[in-house]
Formats: C-alpha cells, structure tokens, sequence
C-alpha cells in the first residue's frame, strides 16, 4: 500500500476516456440528424430524447452543486478529499444550462401539424400542450379553460424567466463554490471556508424551492392539464440519485487510472450508502405520487397513469421498479456489498440507465404518445449526452491545479475516513 | 497462587495503550478486552473483532413486522370481514404497501434497540458494570485474563513498558456502579 501520496496531483484527460467520449458525441450528433432527416414521428423522438437528455444533463451537474453545499452546510469532513469531482460537475451546468435553453427554444419554434379531435392543428414539437397559438385565447376554436386557468405559469415570458433565472442561480452558486475552494488552495486559512458555507446555505434555500418548479415548468407541462405537487420532489430524488451514481463512477474510473490514491474503500462505501438510502427515497416518493392517484381515482388525475399502462409502456414501468428500487434494494444492501468496487460500479452504471428509463417514462407518453420507439434516437442521443458530460466533466477535473483541496480545513479526516 | 482475576493496564493516552496492545500481542498474551473513553478507528482492526452481526438481526425484525402486519390486515379485511372502500377490491397491493412498511421499520427500530440491550446488559433498571470506573472518563484500558496468562509480573511489566500510569491486579471481574 502506498503510504505516501502527492496532493499536488492533476489529472490529465488523454487516452482512450478522451477518444471514446469524442467518438459517443459524434454518434449523438448523427442521431440528432438521422432523427430530423428521417421525418415524420423521428423528428418528435429526436425533440423529445434531446429534452430528456439535456434535463438529465442539467440534473446530474445540479446534484454535483447540491453534494457541494450540503456537505459545507453540514460541516461533513469526509467528502473533502473527492469534493473536486461534483466541484468539476458543478463547473459544467453553464454548458448544460445553454443546452437546455437551447432544446427548448428549438421544440418551442419548430412546429407541425398535426389532426387532433378531427381538425388540422399547428402545433411545436415541445410543450404542444400549453404553447399551442390560441389555446388561451377565448373564442378561439384551440381555446382550452383548463390551460386557460394555469396561463400565469404556463406562458412562454414567464417561463423562459423562471428557467433562466434558476439555471442562472444555480450555475452562479456552483462556480462560486468552486471559486472559493481554489482560492483555499492558495490562500489557506478559514475565510473562503465561512464563505462557502455561506453561499451553501442561501443555495440551498433557493434549490430547495425553485427545484420543484423547474421539474413542474421542463418535464410536467410536457402533460399540462395534469400536475402533482410530488413531481418536483420525486425529479429531486431521481436527479440525486443519479448525480451520486455519476460521482461514484467517476471516482472509480479515476482511481482505476491511477489518480486519487488516498480515497480508500470507506468513500466508496459511504456514497454508497447514500446511493441506497435516496434510492429508498425515490422509490418513497414515486409510490406516494402513484398511490394517492390511485386512491382517490379521480379521472383528471389517474389519466397520467392510464397512459403509462397502456401496452406500449406496461412493461416498462414496471422495468423502473425493478430497476430503480429493487436492484439497489437487493444489490446494495448489505454492508460488504457497498466495499466491493466492481459490484458498486455496476449497480451505478444501472441505476444510471435506470433513471434514464425513469425520465423516458415522464417524457414520451406526453410528447411521442403510442409512437414510442427505442431505437437509433434513444440509444444515440443517449451516448452523445454521455460522452459530452464525460468529456466535459473529466476536461474540467484537469484544469484543477490540484485534486484535492489542499487547505481544506477537513482534509485529515477526510484522508483518514473509517467507517 | 494469588487470586487474581484480571490485570487492568489503565493508559491516559490512547497512543501508548495501542503501543500496549502491540506488546501484549508480541508477547502472545490473549486480551480480553479494551475498554475506551472514546471511541478508536481501527482498534478493531487490530484486535480482531469480528464484524457486527446487528444488521442480521435487522433484517430478521423487518421480516418479522412486515409478516405480522400483512397477516393482520389480510385476515381482518380480506378473509374474516372484506370491506367495500372506495370501490376498491379487497385484497389490492397498493393498499398494503404503507402499513407494512411502517411495521417493518418499527420492529426493525425495536428490535435493534433490545437487541442492544441485551448484547450490553444495559436494560433499564439494571445497574451498569465495568471493570473499571475510570474507562468512561479519562482512561484507555487494556483487560487481560489472569487465569493461564502467568507470570503476572511479566504482563505488568509489558504494560509499564508501554506507558501504563497504573496497573491493576483485580480479584473481582467487575466494580459496580451500585
């Protein structure tokens, strides 16, 4: 065991990581064109793939910012000696951000036709159900009262402020986090560390109440006339759980390459615990939403799940269970399943395709409806979301002067974590 | 032959208390145990301590409440006097799910709790016993049978050597708080 390590360490982002995230962007990039050049309902799962790909996006490096501040306000020691892999998420939402921004400008301008009730409609490709001309407007032959009723929110002013100034928000109390942690590096003592802390505690006020309406405004109004006050809550816990899933992975791929010697296997195994604990908790949260639907059977609510048990989603919605509860459940329960790395990494890797298949199942009942596919779209734009945050994410561990934060005043128990 | 049951090596430091163990251990002594104000990562590492078996008896109470209540509830409201709420048929698993769920966390929060108190004697009402009194405060000791473990002076001698401020040859296994 080496006993000595150099926290002077970068990371250098070269070899096959680097080839392989390049070549996965570019078979994004030709799944995007295949999607619009085949036509017809391939233009729709394009839209509809690169809206869930970019939330997904946007989610991971959100959840790196969110592991960021809850660790500073919870004074937590152990995670110093990693904090630079959700610091390098946190360091890529801008991008994710713009991305986002621009799917959805895109969905929002692009338009078609389609027949509905009988009659030829203009409708764009996203958000068809709320930003369709004269759906507010009254005596229009569109005219809708119930979209009519929620125009406050679900207007394209309104909502393009929301989402800017959240993604602006969040994005800004990221960097700043950053900011302060490699200033540490090289002014030492506690004022970047009371800052952090600071800046930690007014994001999470903001987080915590903005992020239900940034899941209601991106992937609710995909299905306008439904809502539920749990959406927001149940994104949350997806979009940790995967983040963590995310951060894990990336620590054992770097530690697999020979950087970050001093982790050991009491960090994986706390990430893993939270891993298993918020996967509790989203599995909570998704039966709670589904529950009370069912109780109560009101035709306005269960509609949302009628649609997702019709026989083109059946099988995959119970597929998510599976995935996403039962397989941590079973697989990560016990503690020496959570200290053994590959098992970790695999359960991670599915857990991530899991919540893939999580957000699908809120996306394409609401946008594609019984013309669901799984094909070249979903698998490519998947890949080329995932190169592109592998990319990025690993592009901007490199630029760190150093992988761990030198000063942090927490760093020895981080170093020396034993559970 | 003395009557000594146990030599107490009481340390005011836990750095020379594992410099103690060590010597023991080189010396091939059995320790009975170590009694800490704190606690120490990685003491049981050093000693051996196998790993705790409370999150199997975890597991079985959660069985157990999940069992309890499903079989409760099934033979009230499915078997015994089926019910019509809300149009629903009887015996439909969302139904099931919060109950059962709850018992399971609840016996497994009880049960761990007995558990505990049974593995450490310290149910309620009964006056808690320790070798010796001054381990819950200041001091990081080191039990050593006496019985088998001769000469005495030799293990006396590998815990000074180590740093112990005292060492105590005690007739009786514990003092009592009482």
């Amino acid at each position: 065991m080496k006993t000595h390590n150099s926290i002077d360490e970068r990371f250098e982002f070269a070899g096959n990581a680097k080839t392989i995230s390049l070549v996965a962007i570019v078979i994004g990039v030709i799944a995007i064109a295949f999607g619009f050049i085949a036509g017809g309902d391939h233009v729709q799962r394009a839209y509809s793939n690169l809206l869930l790909m970019s939330y997904f996006f946007v989610g991971v490096c959100t959840a790196g910012v969110f592991f960021c501040a809850y660790q500073y306000v919870a004074q937590a020691g152990w995670s110093a000696s990693f904090i630079r892999i959700p610091q390098a998420f946190a360091k890529v939402l801008p991008v994710a951000s713009v991305i986002l921004l621009l799917v959805i400008t895109a969905g929002l301008l692009h338009t078609h036709k389609v027949i509905e009730h009988g009659k030829e409609e203009v409708v764009p490709y996203l958000y068809a159900h709320w930003a369709t001309h004269g759906l507010v407007i009254p005596g229009s032959e569109n005219f809708d009262p119930i979209i009519y009723g929620k125009r406050g929110f679900l207007n394209i002013p309104f909502f393009y402020t929301v989402l800017v100034l959240m993604l602006g928000s969040y994005s800004f109390f990221g960097l700043k986090m950053v900011k302060f942690s490699t200033d540490e590096d090289t002014t030492g003592g506690m004022s970047n560390y009371d800052k952090s802390f600071k800046y930690a505690c007014i994001f999470l006020v903001i987080f915590g109440f903005t992020f239900p309406i940034f899941a209601f405004g991106v992937i609710m109004s995909l299905e306008a006339h439904w809502f539920s006050t749990m959406f927001g809550w149940y994104n949350l816990a997806a979009m940790h759980v995967s983040g963590l899933a995310l951060i894990a992975l990336i620590m054992i791929y770097v530690q697999k390459k020979g950087y970050f010697t001093w982790l050991h296997i009491d960090h994986l195994h706390s990430i893993g615990k939270m891993i298993f604990g918020f996967s509790i908790f989203w599995t909570y949260v998704w039966f709670a939403q589904f529950f009370l639907t069912w109780y109560a059977n009101m035709p306005e609510e269960s509609v949302y799940f009628y649609i997702r048990w019709e026989p083109e989603y059946k099988f995959w919605f119970w597929l998510n269970i599976v995935m996403n509860f039962l397989a941590p459940l079973l697989l990560l329960m016990s503690r020496d399943a959570k200290r053994v790395t590959n098992r970790m990494m695999w359960t991670c890797i599915l857990l991530i395709a899991g919540h893939w298949l999580d957000y699908y199942l809120m996306v394409m009942p609401g946008t594609v409806k019984e013309h669901r596919g799984f094909g070249v779209e979903e698998i490519g734009i998947f890949l080329g979301f995932a190169g592109l945050f592998t990319f990025l994410v690993l592009n901007a561990l490199a630029k760190f002067n150093s992988l761990v934060p030198k000063k942090h005043p927490f760093l020895q128990e981080s170093l020396h974590h034993h559970i | 032959m003395s009557n000594t049951k146990f030599i107490l090596g009481c340390f005011d430091d836990p750095d020379d208390m594992m410099k103690g163990i060590d010597n023991l251990q080189k010396a091939s002594v059995p320790i009975y145990d170590i009694y800490t104000p704190m606690p120490i990562h990685g003491i049981e590492d050093k000693m051996g301590v196998k790993d705790s078996r409370l999150g199997y008896a975890a597991f079985c109470f959660g069985c157990l409440g999940a069992t309890v209540i499903f079989s409760i509830v099934y033979y009230t409201l499915v078997h015994d006097w089926p019910m019509n709420i809300g149009g629903k048929p009887s015996f439909a698993i969302p139904n099931f799910v919060p109950f059962t769920f709850e018992w399971t966390i609840l016996f497994t929060a009880f049960g761990m709790t007995f558990t505990y108190f049974a593995a450490t004697h310290l149910f309620p009402g009964r006056a808690p016993r320790v070798m010796d009194l001054r381990a819950t405060d200041d001091r990081f000791v080191i039990a050593v049978s006496a019985k088998g473990n001769v000469p005495h002076e030799d293990i006396t001698n590998l815990l000074k050597d180590a740093g112990a401020v005292e060492v105590k040859h005690n007739e009786r296994k514990y003092v009592s708080y009482e």
